[in-house]
């Protein structure tokens, strides 16, 4: 398991992770970031890509 | 003997590719040159809000920064060295100050440069946002109260005149042929840009161009095709961009607009795709099978990761002589910030021949509006403004669910 740390005060809900990692990350119906903290080794890839695709940096993987 | 690949610019589409590179497989050297001193950084807030507050050098720079992805280790940055020519034949990549590199793959991700308004006049007082330098230089100039033109009314025009205004700038912005994004947007939500801005203080002057810059040493204003002239304290050009193709000049390779690639973003020269050169970013001009026209470039933020992730197994199938893996057929994406609203698009509007309205008046943009835009009778783009993600990835669940043209498949450039 990974986890996974948000920072809030960079994030602006362009909703691009969601995209990548929809598992894991998802934009609810006011269109704000919702995420699981944790996720399985399997899903590393989506997730980094979810990272990349960030528009303002806001995502942070943890061992 | 340690093979090698190198990467040609230091921006995001390297990072990208160096990265991905080692997501294919890469184990061997790979190293990145670049001609900016500073390491990869993220482009979007030059326009925006670094452009509006960028506190100090180093302040700017770290909030600006790009990660580089734990699992790529191993890459070597040469960062402050430009590249001034390739040999394909010979592999070999010449450095300015005349050192040469020896390479077994070669990446472009070379960018662009800002395309400068083709008029007479002072330079001094005229700007253009493309690095972190620019947009450090152009912020000390926007104080409270001076006159500022824009010229160009496309993503960074339309951001700057937006983020010019809010630091108290009279700005006047001078759109050219089109109106606001009109390209990305189309005509119907470009006009309620339009008066967006209009009605947040900037004066918009449609159809008007550039004849010549006023002033004698430094720029005092811009003198409009029909003989108006418009005073500034401060100019920003903001009409599109070059690809720096220049490095791979004599090659045989078709540079007309950017490098024109295959599908898998290998170079194509004298017909024939080379499988040890492949582009990746915003100077990359590759087929769109998702639209089903030509190659183009696109000139969008998510591109170079889009095409690093085609380009980098593809070069590493080139280069180890193995099969290349089928390729992705990515759906772009973008958006910009304008005041408190903030537009995204998904798919290729630019192409559109026709647009619909999803939800709310496209002449308010800032009240929520939906827009889709069909080429061929097919839904290929979404636009949003307004609204919240979660409306945003519903539009473009609709442009993906509408597939790929039948002839998606092309053959070879």
């Amino acid at each position: 398991m990974k986890t996974i740390d948000v920072d809030r005060s960079l994030c602006d809900n362009h909703g691009q992770c969601a995209i990548a990692a929809p598992a894991v990350f998802r934009m609810n119906s006011d269109g704000v970031l919702e995420y699981e903290e944790t996720f399985d080794d399997a899903l590393l890839d989506e997730v980094e890509e979810a990272v990349d695709v960030c528009p303002v940096q806001a995502i942070f993987l943890k061992d | 003997m340690t093979r090698r690949i190198i990467v040609a610019g230091a921006s995001l589409g390297g990072l990208r590719a160096a990265e991905q590179l080692r997501a294919a497989g890469w184990e061997e050297e790979i190293v990145v040159v670049g001609d900016e001193a500073h390491p990869p950084y993220n482009r979007p807030p030059l326009s925006k809000e670094l452009l509006a507050a960028p506190g100090g050098f180093d302040e700017a720079l770290a909030s600006v920064l790009l990660r580089q992805r734990r699992s790529a280790t191993g890459i070597q940055w040469r960062l402050g060295a430009a590249v001034v020519r390739a040999d394909l034949a010979a592999r070999t990549l010449t450095l300015a100050g005349g050192g040469q590199l020896a390479w077994d793959g070669l990446v472009a991700a070379t960018g662009l440069r800002p395309a400068r308004v083709q008029a007479p006049g002072p330079l001094p007082g005229r700007h253009v946002v493309r690095t972190l330098d620019d947009a450090l230089g152009l912020h000390r100039e926007l104080k409270p109260g001076l006159r500022a033109v824009v010229v160009g009314a496309g993503f960074i025009g339309c951001e700057v005149a937006a983020t010019a205004t809010s630091l108290g700038c009279r700005v006047t912005l001078i759109e050219g042929s089109g109106g606001p994004m009109e390209r990305p947007l189309g005509a119907r939500l470009s006009a309620g840009v339009r008066r967006f801005l209009q009605e947040r203080g900037i004066h918009c002057l449609p159809g008007q161009r550039v004849s010549a810059f006023t002033g004698t040493g430094r720029c005092t204003g811009v003198r409009l095709a029909d003989g108006t002239e418009v005073a500034a304290d401060v100019v920003i050009e903001a009409v599109g961009s070059h690809p720096n193709t220049e490095w791979l000049d004599g090659n045989g390779l078709d540079l007309a607009d950017g490098v024109l690639c295959d599908e898998w973003l290998r170079a194509v020269g004298a017909g024939q795709a080379l499988p040890h050169v492949v582009a990746v970013g915003d100077l990359a001009r590759y087929p769109d099978r998702r639209t089903g026209t030509g190659p183009r470039r696109v000139e969008h933020w998510a591109t170079p990761a889009d095409t690093a992730k085609i380009a980098a197994p593809a070069l590493v199938a080139g280069v180890n002589g193995t099969p290349v893996p089928e390729p992705a057929a990515p759906l772009p994406s973008f958006w910009t910030d304008l005041f408190k609203i903030r537009i995204q698009g998904v798919g290729s509007p630019a192409l559109a021949e026709q647009t619909e309205v999803f939800e709310g008046d496209p002449a308010r943009p800032e009240d929520g509006v939906a827009l889709g835009y069909y080429r061929a009778g097919r839904l290929i783009g979404a636009v949003t403004a307004a609204l919240p993600a979660d409306r945003q990835l519903h539009y473009r669940r609709l442009v993906t669910e509408a597939g790929l043209p039948a002839d998606s498949r092309l053959a070879a450039v």
